[in-house]
């Protein structure tokens, strides 16, 4: 009977033995060689973060586009601009002599900021009237404006004081002759939450749209059961729509719970066209199910889905203007957060809840959403098409 | 012979990663046949029969399945074929009546809560309707499998490797199943390694590496192989069966249970062999049998060239 005797349990050991140690080291590596998408995210995904990211990215924000309305052409207000133009801070994008041009192209987003100075400045100026230099700064992101509203001010004090000289000497000490007038726009308080709840509605959607329907779609053609799918007579078209659809659904609920809690809880001022809200977010949810689905024909897993949905979404946190400012990026940021579906649901959201937009105002968002998703969904069906072949 | 074909394609050819998985596949299956799919693994079943129901594309070759366009006309086989893959690919998470209703839904049929309940009936699944299909032991797995390719009543079923994995019992009563339905007049392509299966088929093709070696009625294929088979039982076998690899004429030496089977084509040859095996070893009974399924096909794997190599 010493068969059955139990077996003596041995005492736990400290002793290792490296050789299998690394026989499991060697085996691992194989498999992630082997693993091929994987391998290739690990490898590109500090490589892009770096060199992206550590570039695009810029707290100080630098370039942020101006428009000046000028109604007063004197040798004072030709040094201010041109200190103006010289700096890195702001870029004039345009000069106008409206005052509603220069409403319109802060409201559209165009420019965040609209420098006015009145007629008659410089005549004032030197009767020591204390004239004022009107700034109108976007706020709706406290952080990116609050930078350039202070670099101005500093403009101003350097542009102006060689020209105090000779018989204008007396306005040289301070306080300076003249007056800057902040106005923060569409956010007056520079609460910040009033920027980020409604972009986190973008980050939100973004994250659950694009990682779920990734997933549910891979999980198809991990289980097997998408061969049984194609052996119907269903066509890629109606998968596509069909497995797409309770998503869109889901994407409402979300739209409405947070919508809701950025209105009770932060108390976000709506004053936008509730239309215009509407169409963006249907093209926006429609954009990341395809984003989903293009993800799913790539992925062969489900892990795989999730590593490229993550792919999608560090740059639509980082390069989309949701954590820093859009206009202070590179050009080819820019470029880049410029195909995201993000970006522009990002400006039509901010445009529509804090700046009281209407439909007119982010037709030029609402174009390329439409386009962006119009390219996923034919590249999305096109690659679904071969998933057996 | 006017019995119509119901597949009847030439020359199907299929690559993957520049490898010829499948070459120059021809096949001409009758209707209400049970045609047998036999080869090793990796020899290309799954790949031709994903090639007929329209689930891949042949690279070359022609031909029609239920008289449609096996290149151009995919859609219109894959409503009328019945496919049931390798692998369990019904839903898990859903249940067995919620998978039955999804298929029939896809298939856009009629009356369908009738033909489900009908399909729950014939196959004795109707008291675990409410099952996940997750849940499911191998035999009813494949059973509800079974179900799901039939509730559109397809003239004609691909089953690749429907009873790997299956208990002997549910084997038998899954082919019991298969005979009535072609006794209904619908015919039947089966790949399988099982060779009490095999013999159950009309015919059968034997297909390796992608080339088909043999494709004949079940009954003639002995005959056609031409392989004689002796039996060696007793003590000492493993010397016997050392000394028996050793001598001409000996082209396979194989385990069965406790005795050895010897087979060679040459008839006379085979037959020395055995009696020289008596003589060295008295005590082993050694007698001429019947050549089986099992021996011939592992002789045609054996003789096979390996061209993954």
């Amino acid at each position: 009977m010493s068969r059955l005797a139990l077996p003596r349990f041995e005492a736990p050991s400290f002793d290792v033995s490296w050789a299998r140690v690394f026989a499991v080291f060697l085996k691992e590596l194989v498999q992630m060689r082997r693993d091929r998408p994987t391998f290739a995210i690990m490898i590109m995904m500090p490589v892009i973060q770096l060199v992206l990211f550590g570039y695009a990215i810029n707290t100080d924000p630098r370039h942020m586009p101006a428009v000046i309305e000028l109604r007063e052409d004197g040798p004072m207000t030709r040094a201010f601009l041109a200190s103006l133009t010289a700096s890195t801070y702001i870029d004039i994008v345009s000069i106008v002599t409206r005052a509603e041009d220069g409403d319109a192209a802060l409201r559209s987003g165009q420019a965040n900021f609209l420098i006015s100075i009145p007629e008659g400045f410089e005549r004032r100026l030197v009767r020591g009237e204390r004239p004022q230099i009107l700034i109108a700064a976007d706020t709706s992101d406290p952080v990116a404006a609050g930078g350039a509203i202070g670099a101005i001010q500093q403009i101003a004090q350097s542009a102006f004081a060689p020209e105090f000289v000779g018989p204008l000497a007396f306005l040289a000490p301070a306080p300076a002759p003249y007056e800057i007038v902040v106005h923060r726009r569409f956010n007056p308080a520079g609460v910040s939450s009033f920027n980020i709840v409604p972009a986190l509605l973008g980050v939100i959607l973004t994250m659950t749209m694009v990682m779920i329907t990734s997933i549910a779609l891979t999980r198809e053609s991990e289980r097997g059961t998408m061969e049984n799918l194609l052996a119907t007579p269903v066509r890629p078209i109606e998968v596509m729509i069909g497995k797409t659809t309770p998503y869109i659904f889901v994407g409402a609920i979300q739209v409405v719970i947070v919508m809701t809690i950025a209105v009770l809880l932060f108390h976000i001022p709506f004053t936008g066209s509730l239309i215009a809200f509407l169409i963006g977010v249907t093209l926006f949810i429609f954009a990341n199910l395809m984003l989903g689905y293009l993800i799913s024909t790539l992925a062969k897993t489900q892990m795989q889905a999730m590593q490229m949905t993550f792919f999608v979404f560090l740059p639509s946190i980082l390069l989309s203007g949701f954590m820093f400012p859009f206009r202070a990026m590179p050009a080819w940021a820019q470029a880049i957060g410029e195909c995201l579906p993000i970006t522009h649901f990002l400006r039509i959201v901010r445009e529509v809840v804090l700046k009281g937009a209407g439909f007119a105002d982010v037709i030029g968002d609402l174009m390329p959403l439409g386009a962006i998703l119009l390219v996923l969904a034919g590249v999305a069906l096109a690659r679904f098409r071969r998933t057996l072949d | 012979m006017n019995v119509p074909l119901v597949i009847d394609v030439r020359g199907l050819s299929k690559s993957f990663g520049g490898r010829r998985v499948v070459d120059d596949f021809n096949l001409r299956v009758p209707r209400g046949a049970i045609y047998g799919f036999l080869g090793p693994n990796g020899s290309g079943k799954t790949t031709t029969i994903r090639m007929v129901c329209g689930l891949l594309k042949p690279e070359a070759g022609v031909g029609e399945v239920l008289g449609f366009d096996v290149l151009r006309e995919s859609l219109k086989i894959k409503e009328r074929v019945g496919y049931m893959t390798q692998k369990f690919s019904l839903y898990e998470d859903l249940s067995i009546r919620e998978n039955l209703e999804f298929i029939a839904r896809i298939y856009g049929l009629d009356r369908r809560a009738e033909r489900v309940d009908q399909a729950l009936a014939d196959l004795g699944l109707a008291e675990r309707q409410g099952q996940l299909a997750g849940k499911l032991s191998g035999g009813w797995k494949q059973r509800l499998a079974l179900a799901a390719c039939m509730i559109h009543e397809p003239a004609l079923l691909l089953l690749d490797e429907p009873t790997a994995g299956v208990d002997p019992k549910a084997r038998r009563d899954f082919w019991d199943q298969i005979r009535r339905y072609s006794a209904q007049g619908v015919t039947t392509l089966v790949s399988t390694h099982y060779m009490d299966e095999a013999v159950q088929c009309d015919s059968i093709a034997y297909i390796a590496y992608g080339k088909k070696l043999l494709d004949a009625p079940t009954a003639e294929i002995p005959n056609q192989i031409g392989l004689f088979a002796w039996r060696v039982s007793g003590r000492p076998l493993q010397e016997a069966q050392r000394l028996l690899e050793a001598q001409p004429g000996v082209d396979l030496v194989a385990r069965f249970g406790t005795a050895v089977h010897v087979c060679g084509k040459d008839r006379a040859a085979l037959e020395a062999a055995a009696r020289a095996a008596k003589a060295a070893f008295p005590h082993v009974e050694i007698a001429p049998i019947e050549t089986g399924f099992e021996e011939i096909f592992i002789y045609l794997m054996s003789g096979s060239v390996d061209n993954f190599q």
